[in-house]
Formats: C-alpha cells, sequence, structure tokens
C-alpha cells in the first residue's frame, strides 16, 4: 500500500496534460462569447467542477449501500473520500458562479432555486464531515456515515433538476430551461468541445484525486487501528 | 443588467471576473492537493512513531 502504483503514476501524468489541454481551450480555443465577455469561459470549469462534486455524492451514496450490505470498512474509506471530492469541486462551482453572476445578474448572490439546493447539499456534506468526527468507535461511525451519505445524495438530482423543475433564473446550457433564466447563450461548435473535454477532464481530475484519497484513507486507517492495539 | 450588456456594441469587459474564477479554481485545487501531501506525510510520521512503540512493547 506504501508504494505508489505504476498507474496511479500515470493518471497523475495523463490528468496534468489533460488540464494543460482543457486550460489552453478554454482560454485560446474557444471565441469569446458576443455578450458576456471573458467571464463567459468561467463556464466550462465552473459546470465540470459541478459535475465533479455530484460525482463525488453519488459515488459517496453508492458506498453507503455497499458499505451496508457488505460491512466492510473500506467501503467507509472509499465513502469519505468521495465525500471529501464532492466538497471541494462543489465550492468551486459555487464560488465560480457567483463570480460569473455578479456582471451579469448584477449581484453575487441570490436565493435562486438551484443555487439554493447547491449550497444546502454542500452544508449537507460538510455537516457529515463535522458529525463523523464526533464518533469514536470506528463502525459505529462508518454505519452513521453510510446511512448519512444515502439519504444525502437524495440532495444531488433535486439540485441538478431544480434549474429544470422550478422557476430560475439560473442558465441551463444543456437542454431547454426556463425562458426568464438570465445569461444564457447558444454554445458555438468550438464551445462545445471546449466543453466537453472540460467535462472529460475534470472526470480523470476526479478518478486521479479519489485514487490518492481512497490511499490516504487506508492509512489513516492502519494508523487509527495501530493507535487502538497501542493503547490496549 | 443583462439589457445593458444586451445594448453595447462589443463584448462585456468582464475580463476580471474570469480571472477571478479561474484563480478560484486552480487555488482550491491546489489547496486541496498541499493537504492531501501533508495530511500524508503526517501519517506516514504518525505511523512510524506507532511502529516502534509496538514494537517496543513487544
Amino acid at each position: 500500500m506504501n508504494s505508489k502504483p505504476r498507474l496511479l503514476t500515470f493518471l497523475d501524468v495523463v490528468t496534468v496534460i489533460l488540464l494543460l489541454v482543457a486550460t489552453y481551450m478554454v482560454f485560446f480555443y474557444a471565441p469569446q462569447e458576443a455578450v458576456m465577455g471573458d467571464v463567459q469561459r468561467v463556464f466550462y470549469f465552473h459546470v465540470a467542477a459541478g459535475w465533479v462534486g455530484m460525482l463525488g455524492f453519488i459515488g459517496a451514496g453508492v458506498s453507503g449501500i455497499i458499505y451496508l450490505i457488505k460491512k466492510d470498512r473500506k467501503w467507509d474509506i472509499v465513502g469519505l473520500a468521495a465525500v471529501e471530492i464532492g466538497i471541494v469541486f462543489i465550492l468551486i462551482n459555487i464560488v465560480t458562479g457567483s463570480i460569473w453572476a455578479r456582471p451579469i445578474w448584477n449581484t453575487w448572490w441570490t436565493w435562486d432555486p438551484r443555487l439554493t439546493t447547491a449550497t444546502v447539499m454542500l452544508l449537507i456534506y460538510l455537516a457529515y464531515l463535522m458529525l463523523r468526527q464526533g464518533i469514536e468507535d470506528p463502525d459505529r461511525r462508518a454505519r452513521f456515515g453510510a446511512v448519512y451519505a444515502i439519504i444525502g445524495s437524495l440532495s444531488v438530482p433535486l439540485t441538478y433538476f431544480s434549474a429544470r423543475i422550478f422557476r430560475t433564473i439560473h442558465p441551463i446550457v444543456i437542454g431547454s430551461g426556463d425562458p426568464s433564466a438570465t445569461g444564457s447563450f447558444d454554445m458555438t461548435t468550438l464551445m462545445t468541445r471546449t466543453f466537453m473535454f472540460s467535462l472529460f477532464t475534470f472526470t480523470f481530475i476526479f478518478i486521479t484525486l479519489f485514487w490518492h484519497r481512497i490511499r490516504l484513507g487506508q492509512k489513516a486507517d492502519q494508523v487509527e487501528q495501530l493507535r487502538l492495539k497501542t493503547m490496549e | 443588467m443583462l439589457l445593458s450588456l444586451l445594448l453595447q456594441e462589443g463584448p462585456a469587459d468582464t475580463t476580471s471576473y474570469m480571472i477571478a474564477g479561474y484563480a478560484v479554481i486552480f487555488g482550491v485545487m491546489l489547496l486541496y492537493l498541499i493537504s492531501l501531501m501533508v495530511r500524508q506525510r503526517n501519517l506516514q510520521k504518525d505511523l512510524e512513531v506507532l511502529e516502534e512503540i509496538q514494537s517496543d512493547q513487544e
């Protein structure tokens, strides 16, 4: 477990290359949006970060189900890793959305259904991390984490569909959104390519970080087990 | 706000917001990477100390 797998090193390199290419595409390949100007370029990584965040939370829910079936603590480690990465990327998603909103909506923040559900989702998982800290018994903590992650994952479809179900000013670029949405735009072919490549790149970032975080969790578990053994 | 954006002739000058957005994206990702590395290093140290204590106990 201590020596880094070759495949992970390979993934590290591929991910960095993909991120460099995606960044190049965002700034130099995709054209400037005709009305919003350069701030529209935030959209590519903003959506991709949201995708990774949701992937993390759904992954945590799935890990929770597997843990409850198998009672194997490695699935708790996987779930915690997924939640942590989810939090990091949903935070990026919310903050970059706010930065985009300032010149387009003329406000940093509004309690729009999409923004509200995304914030609630982030708070749910921040609470998950805090509540876990308060449980010392590893098995109880894992059981609690599994149930919490399963229930918490309901916030993912709620957030995703909030902009499609409720009346919102949040633009929907893929599919049809509310006509009152402010800041919508039609993607050109170059924009679509950049967007798809960003999603692909962030999926790789997720896989790579996930693997690293699981390895960290395994080591933390090893330390915890050894500590308990030493204290006996 | 969007109306004023639509009425203007060229694209809006929003470059500073784009820079702020990407600073946040890369900044947060970098901070997370650093936190992973620091925690990995600290855990490795803890592991070594605990293994030493355990071998002393035996």
